[in-house]
């Protein structure tokens, strides 16, 4: 059996609603697939080995880290990034305005991993508890904030979207 | 910190999946949940030739009892065992223990087959699977076998499994009446890897005085799960008491050797794993009369 398997490959994704085709090779991680290929800067690269949670994205919805994600294994799958968390380009998502009013972010190097998984977590727990939220970002470094602002804004943002 | 190059190939069936391996088994590598994978990738600790994508293969997903066993098909994600209701009624040690596995974009990626293959000696699941008695199932061109986890579990990173084999699906056995469980870890943050963590398994008597069996089985004290098989014997017989639980403690730390490392001392690896064993060994029998009561 010779030459199983291929270095490169055409791939379909649907990134923020918006659907791309590009042939990548086997090994582009989705995080510089996202940063590279489709311009979209927002997903920051920290650690690149799965410790820092800046590069978290939505896969179908569930968050990921996107640096230990094969752009070729996204291949009909459904990605969300932080630029597709606002509303508009005048409106910000309950949780980008949470994140501002409390000041949830510093350096805002770790915001786009911090807004994605709490996106993914408040929607399956729309009430919950400090002790919740501190677990559910408990795979995101912040060296600014010491988190307590980040905790404060995503309790405000569950607020937040409760009412609405 | 990028992956080497390599060639990918998803295959549409396990057969298939299969049939590559055998003839690949030295340079191609199985991907799972990717989440021990593809940093080692990164790092470039590993350099396959060929990467097997298993994700596809949804004849590789899925739980369900049978015999009264819990069957964990291999690719089945950490957060499906985390929202299932049939692991939360018939293996709560695993519905436990499973909260403890990395972090939630790592349980949503990692797969349970993963877990075991891998065999990292901090990891949760092999921990539970050792507690439990459970067995591992491997499958290659050749045919299929049940291996217990005690003999599967070989050391740091190395099981049992030939190259050409794959991890299909794990079983955890039913436990008997008057049987409780608990899984305890002290880690840094939650969801890092285990400094030490321990699944006990407490059965009770009828008059639920005494302990007729128990198990013990810690993560992060040696190169694979440990059992405390000294400590599990002397606790035959014994009454349900916290001198018990205490003499236990004592008896575990006399016969672990864990390593010391950049994390933790052996001496503190060493005592938190008797005050582990004591607090699961009380909770274990506690939650034994509790679901006997109910």
């Amino acid at each position: 059996m010779t030459a199983v398997g291929t270095e490169r490959r055409v791939i379909r994704v649907v990134v923020n609603g918006v659907p791309y085709e590009r042939e990548v090779e086997a090994r582009l991680l989705l995080s510089d697939f996202l940063r590279h290929e489709l311009g979209l800067t927002g997903t920051h690269v920290g650690c690149e080995h799965g410790v820092c949670g800046a590069c978290t994205v939505l896969f179908d919805g569930e968050p990921v880290r996107s640096c230990l994600f094969l752009a070729v294994q996204a291949d009909g799958h459904a990605i969300e990034t932080v630029e597709g968390l606002a509303p508009s380009e005048s409106e910000l998502h309950p949780l980008q305005l949470a994140f501002w009013e409390k000041h949830g972010l510093q350096c805002g190097y770790c915001t786009p991993g911090m807004l994605m998984v709490l996106k993914a977590f408040l929607a399956e727990h729309p009430n919950p508890t400090e002790e919740e939220i501190r677990e559910a970002i408990s795979g995101n470094l912040c060296r600014c904030t010491g988190y307590q602002n980040i905790v404060e804004a995503a309790l405000s943002a569950a607020q937040l979207m409760r009412q609405s | 910190m990028k992956p080497p190059r390599f060639r990918y190939y998803a295959p549409h069936s396990l057969e298939e999946a299969l049939a590559v391996l055998a003839e690949m088994a030295d340079e191609a590598k199985p991907l799972a949940g990717g989440q021990s994978l593809i940093p080692m990738l990164n790092m470039r600790l590993a350099r396959p030739s060929l990467l097997i994508d298993l994700n596809g293969l949804h004849e590789l997903s899925g739980i369900e009892l049978d015999n009264g066993a819990l069957v964990v098909r291999a690719m089945t994600r950490h957060r499906a065992v985390e929202r299932s209701p049939l692991v939360a009624e018939h293996t709560p040690l695993l519905a436990e223990a499973i909260r403890w596995v990395g972090h939630l974009p790592i349980r949503t990626r990692g797969t349970v087959g993963g877990s075991v293959a891998h065999a990292d000696p901090a990891a949760e699941l092999p921990g539970v699977l050792m507690a439990l008695d459970g067995t591992v199932q491997l499958t290659s061109r050749r045919g299929q076998r049940l291996v217990p986890a005690e003999d599967f579990f070989i050391d740091l990173l190395t099981t049992a499994a030939e190259p050409d084999e794959l991890v299909t699906e794990v079983r955890f056995p039913s436990l008997p009446s008057r049987t409780g469980t608990a899984w305890l870890e002290v880690a840094r943050r939650h969801g890092d890897y285990a400094l030490v963590g321990v699944g006990a398994v407490v059965s009770l008597a009828e008059d639920f005085t005494t302990v007729t069996e128990a198990r013990l089985s810690f993560i992060g004290v040696g190169g694979r799960p440990v059992r405390a098989r000294l400590a599990e014997a002397a606790l035959r017989g014994q009454p349900v008491a916290a001198e018990t639980w205490r003499a236990a403690a004592a008896t575990v730390r006399g016969e672990i050797d864990p390593a010391g490392d950049i994390h933790a001392s052996a001496e503190y690896r060493r005592y938190v794993a008797g005050v582990l064993a004591e607090r699961a060994l009380a909770l274990a029998a506690e939650r034994a009369r509790e679901g006997a009561r109910q």
